[in-house]
């Protein structure tokens, strides 16, 4: 048995123990623990230290909004993972768990300087400090601050485990197990709506787990709970979901929901996903979330053994754990009190009750005294001592809000703090809907809704299980109803209630000097209450500004024990009503979510589809290197031996260009356009003309937005007279078919036109190279495909080897070129063929990195690369594809636009190096007198660049200011280790520039 | 996510299924060449871009394939309502009660 767990006590198995390890020491805990309650048991408070200053810190809450006991913990091989809740996590046979944020140890921390300097280390300290000079920017600041920030370590480890993803329609979410969600459940289900009902712990009964005393329907607290659940859990139209946190509220009644599913478990069942998030679309929502214990402002109130009220109670009744021996509370609502009345009965000795209120409710006062314990009202703690574990406090009393008289210190070895309740708003907030002030209560309250949501419980300040639960089944009758069901509110007979109000403050009055009170606002982020006020004297009038200035809320617990308390404080420094400060907004995820809950079954090959060709298998088998091109892989080259990708590349292009060479076009996009009109829509579409394309011949097509921009091209043919074959490049295919149909659908839907995507219909194999015909002629059946009779740019019908087949003459290497286009079943087996009957002229596969090299050394111009979305025709030098006679065409009226008829334009150029050998890299820039001073001007920059086999030396082009006009001038490129020197070619067309070779 | 009627299959459908297409009834003009600098600029680049209530267009790239045009409010993402591309601009003061 631990030192701190009372027999019997709780709901914790005590028949079955379970061991875990805490920084390598075996820890002692029993099956229903959070690895936060059996360190309780054991005595141990010190979990951690803090973010900025590396100060000690225990456990303070019970539940998700902790933010000091974060730990590392490891759930076995490959399974580690850092800032995990200690108050979250459950224990199993075989969990490891680690402190964080200390070096070397726990109790011995380095870092733990940083505290003796704290005043070093004030709000906007960096702002402030790392400034000057500028050379440490990236050399000493960055490095150091990256290694200062941050709690845990990230995992070294790919994640082996899977998470799923499903979604789900419902009547009725309710978000919230507590007894207010519990009525609105039964209610719900009782009228037959389908509910579901979801809680992030690993039970339902939110508060009902901690207060056992209380007695609902005649029965104690916990008996009305095991009924009622068995009541829900037998509804066929109810689903509930423990370890589901409602993580983000979204448009049209929208929950993300995260289920843990095996982070619990010992020996999770094989194949089981650890996570699943749900995306739940609810007719009605009912946020029953319920409200976070707020903590006290006061010198040492971050202290190991420091923690809640109501953390220290859920402890005691919940899990049968003592916090302490000898507790000290200090409170400004009753609920402390309570908490104070079940340690005691259960053995602690309870020392003091501070309030800092002058009139509480007489009968728990004369409790307290019955009990004896000593009662200060109207007073304050102004401190409190110990460096590993809280051992006493100081209280002193207040008058007018001012220490008026002699404080005395009171031993302990716990502190319970409670500063009242706030309404957890998170959802409420994530759907805009908005909040409200309520000065009495002196918490946000929701107020206008903007999605069919209601409200109940403490979530919205109704306080006391009686109320609670009518409010939750009210709450339940108005979601019923709204659906058009007829369900009464359930109603119930508390006895034994605790009901209370307390207060809200700002940071507590002290006799000290406030400037070196170290009163903690955000633990997680070390922000206190005199980082509010510099944030103020500093100029910071918004709270936004404010919370961004000190981070205060800006942890991974988002302020939800913050948040108040800093909006206390920074209203009194602003001296503005808390109404008028604001609140800063919250957003998803409620609680941090794992990367792995978000992506779901999107990973590995399932991130994004690799689409393949139908030869692309061919391709592997010959051990070709891929690239990735859209959403395609491509064959880049096909390395022999040991060829690296130049040695590949060389040998390619000099297969192509000398005998016959293969290439794998099966990715270009292809497009039908069809119909009567569909020569009215090409001509109204591309810039070039149409109209006297006979069918049978093909042209190259430029395609502009309706800025006067390149956007996509490719080689068009006309089959029929009311049928084109359209290419675009491969990225292309769906943005051009989405912009044609965006203009025949709303511009012009008067056109008889229809467009269909082809790309994959057809698998289409490039023969390229002087012998290209000579390998095809044999094989072609239905056609003439002789020089004469099918010219360079024309397209036929035919069969191939015996496969139906679009054969086209076209040329994107400069060579005598045909593409044959086969339905996408037939693409490997004409492949094969080819390969056969091509080994007479040892045919040459090869990839996009030699296809690139090719059209290059032609000048012709690849969409994306060498344009880049501000390009004209004018600047890429391919005005000649304008129909200049034609009235209109999409971009046509850019091209006159002041801007882009002006001089000084970029214009793409051939560019040649002085040194033949020197290969530019591509996106240098380029300067036109490399010794003016930095920053230079710059030109323009290389937008592709090759060793030519070729012509035995390296090409490149390149957009430059004027480029045309410098024909035969000199630019340079300055790189890291020296300035290139470059001769500018008007002409792009390096290679054959009368295109003879086309023409065999 | 929102959930967005698609005016031609009848159904209000997951937002996935849908792609956004910039402000609606802004017609290209028939005859480009006749507008000056300033009015093909302003056809180009200038949108009216309102805090309230949005006409826009979608398409259900992902359904019928379609283009339509939708009141939607900016401030509460909320569809107004959705109709099909080339019916005239739907009386808002009617889709949200009094205030227009």
């Amino acid at each position: 048995m631990s030192a701190f767990r009372i027999a019997g006590k709780g709901r914790v198995n005590h028949s079955k123990p379970v061991r875990f390890t805490f920084d390598g020491k075996t820890v002692q805990a029993l099956d229903g623990d959070t690895v936060a309650s059996a360190l309780l048991a054991n005595g141990i408070h010190l979990v951690g230290r803090s973010f900025k200053y590396h100060r000690p810190r225990g456990i303070l809450t019970a539940g998700s909004e902790e933010p000091n006991a974060l730990v590392g913990t490891t759930r076995g091989p490959g399974r580690f993972e850092p800032n995990t809740r200690a108050t979250m996590q459950e224990v199993f046979d075989g969990l490891k768990t680690e402190s964080q944020n200390r070096w070397p140890s726990l109790t011995m921390d380095i870092g733990s300087v940083n505290d003796r300097m704290h005043k070093l280390f004030s709000a906007g300290f960096y702002y402030k400090t790392f400034m000057w000079p500028r050379s440490f920017w990236d050399k000493v600041y960055e490095p150091f601050i990256r290694a200062a920030a941050g709690l845990g370590k990230s995992p070294t480890e790919e994640d082996p485990d899977h998470y799923a993803s499903r979604f789900h329609h419902c009547d009725v979410l309710i978000v919230g197990g507590g007894a207010a969600g519990l009525a609105a459940a039964l209610t719900a289900g009782r009228s037959g709506a389908s509910v579901v009902l979801v809680d992030e712990q690993s039970e339902l009964g939110g508060s009902l787990l901690s207060e056992p005393s209380i007695e609902i329907d005649g029965k104690d607290a916990w008996s009305w709970l095991d009924a009622t659940v068995a009541e829900l859990s037998g509804m066929a139209n109810v689903r509930i979901m423990t370890r589901t946190t409602a993580i983000g509220y979204y448009h049209q009644n929208m929950v993300g929901l995260c289920q843990k599913l095996t982070d619990h478990m010992a020996t999770p069942p094989a194949d089981a996903p650890r996570e699943r998030l749900w995306r739940v679309r609810a007719k009605q929502v009912v946020l029953a979330q319920g409200a976070s214990e707020k903590p006290l402002v006061f010198d040492g109130n971050d202290r190991p053994g420091v923690m809640m009220a109501g953390a220290a109670q859920t402890y005691l009744n919940r899990f049968g754990v003592t916090v302490g021996r000898y507790a000290a509370v200090v409170t400004s609502h009753d609920s402390a009190w309570y908490a104070a009345f079940d340690l005691l009965t259960a053995g602690v000795k309870v020392n003091a009750i501070v309030d800092t209120r002058a009139q509480v409710d007489p009968t728990l006062v004369d409790s307290a005294r019955a009990l004896g314990i000593d009662v200060f009202l109207s007073s304050t703690v102004t401190g409190t001592s110990g460096r590993k574990r809280v051992t006493s406090m100081t209280v002193a009393p207040v008058t007018d809000g001012k220490v008026s008289g002699g404080s005395h210190v009171v031993a302990c070895d716990t502190v319970l703090m409670c500063g009242g309740w706030t309404p957890n708003l998170h959802l409420f907030s994530h759907t805009k809907g908005s909040l409200i002030w309520d000065d009495e209560n002196k918490v946000y309250l929701p107020h206008e809704k903007t999605e069919e949501c209601q409200v109940a419980g403490a979530g919205r300040a109704v306080w006391g299980i009686a109320d609670t639960l009518k409010d939750g089944a009210d709450a339940g009758a108005a979601a019923v109803k709204s659906l058009g069901k007829s369900g009464a509110a359930v109603t119930f007979t508390v006895s034994k209630d605790r009901t209370g109000s307390g207060e809200t403050h700002r940071e507590l009055p002290t006799d000290g000097d406030p400037g070196s009170a170290r009163a903690f606002i955000d633990f997680q982020n070390d922000v206190q209450a005199k980082d509010i006020r510099l944030a103020v004297r500093e100029g910071m009038k918004s709270i936004e500004h404010v919370k961004r200035y000190t981070t205060n809320g800006m942890a991974t617990d988002q302020g939800k024990l913050s948040n108040i308390n800093g909006l206390m404080i920074a209203s009194d420094a602003l001296g503005r009503d808390v109404k008028q400060v604001g609140l800063t907004t919250f957003r998803p995820p409620y609680t941090p979510t794992t990367f792995g809950a978000l992506a779901g079954y999107h990973k590995d090959g399932h991130f994004e589809i690799t689409r393949k060709t139908t030869i692309d298998s061919w391709a592997e088998e010959k051990g070709a290197v891929f690239e990735p091109v859209a959403l395609f892989r491509r064959a880049r080259y096909f390395p022999q031996g040991s060829e690296d990708m130049h040695a590949a590349v060389n040998r390619e292009c000099k297969a192509t260009r000398t005998s016959l060479g293969m290439f794998d076009a099966s990715t270009l996009g292809k497009i039908e356009v069809v119909g009567p009109d569909a020569v009215e829509f090409m001509n109204r579409m591309y810039t070039n003309p149409w109209t006297k394309l006979q069918p049978g011949r093909c042209r190259y097509g430029l395609l502009l937005g309706e800025d006067g921009y390149i956007r996509d091209d490719g080689v068009i043919g006309r089959l029929t007279e009311d049928r084109f074959h359209v290419t675009t490049t491969t990225g292309g295919a769906p943005r051009v078919l989405n912009m044609m149909e965006d203009y025949l659908q709303t511009e012009w839907p008067d056109l008889k036109v229809w467009l269909t995507s082809t790309t994959e219909q057809w698998a289409v194999v490039a023969l390229n190279g002087p012998n290209a015909r000579k390998l095809l002629e044999p094989l072609v059946e239905g056609l003439d495909i002789s020089d004469e009779a099918f010219p360079h740019m024309s397209v036929a019908d035919c069969t191939v080897g015996g496969l139906p087949a679009r054969l086209f003459r076209v040329s994107f290497t400069g060579e005598l070129g045909f593409e044959v286009n086969v339905p996408a079943r037939y693409g490997l087996q004409l492949w094969e063929m080819l390969w056969e009957a091509g080994q007479q002229y040892d045919i040459c596969p090869y990839g996009t990195e030699t296809m690139h090299v090719l059209r290059a050394e032609k000048g012709y111009i690849i969409i994306g690369q060498d344009t880049d979305g501000t390009v004209t025709p004018d600047d890429a030098g391919i005005s000649w594809a304008i129909g200049k006679a034609k009235p209109d065409f999409v971009g046509k009226r850019s091209l006159a636009r002041p801007d882009l008829v002006a001089s000084g334009r970029k214009q793409l150029i051939g560019l040649l190096t002085v040194d033949p050998k020197t290969v530019l890299e591509e996106g240098a820039q380029i300067v036109d007198d490399p010794k003016q001073p930095i920053p230079m001007k710059m030109l323009g920059h290389v937008t592709s660049s090759y060793w030519s086999e070729a012509l035995g030396r390296s090409i490149a082009m390149a957009v430059v200011e004027d480029g045309r006009a410098r024909d035969g001038k000199s630019v340079y490129i300055p790189m890291p280790n020296g300035v290139i020197e470059a001769t500018v070619q008007a002409s792009t067309v390096f290679y054959d520039p009368e295109g003879a070779r086309l023409k065999l | 996510m929102l959930l967005i009627h698609c005016p031609y299959c009848d159904k209000e459908l997951p937002e996935l299924e849908f792609a956004y297409a910039g402000e609606a009834h802004i017609a290209r003009p028939v005859d480009p060449s006749a507008l000056s600098d300033d009015e093909w600029r302003d056809f180009l680049f200038i949108r009216s871009n309102p805090r309230g209530t949005h006409f826009e267009r979608w398409r259900h790239i992902h359904g019928c394939g379609r283009f339509f045009n939708a009141a939607r409010d900016t401030v509460t993402d909320k569809f107004l309502t959705t109709y099909p591309a080339g019916e005239a601009r739907p009386d808002i003061s009617k889709l949200t009660g009094s205030k227009a």
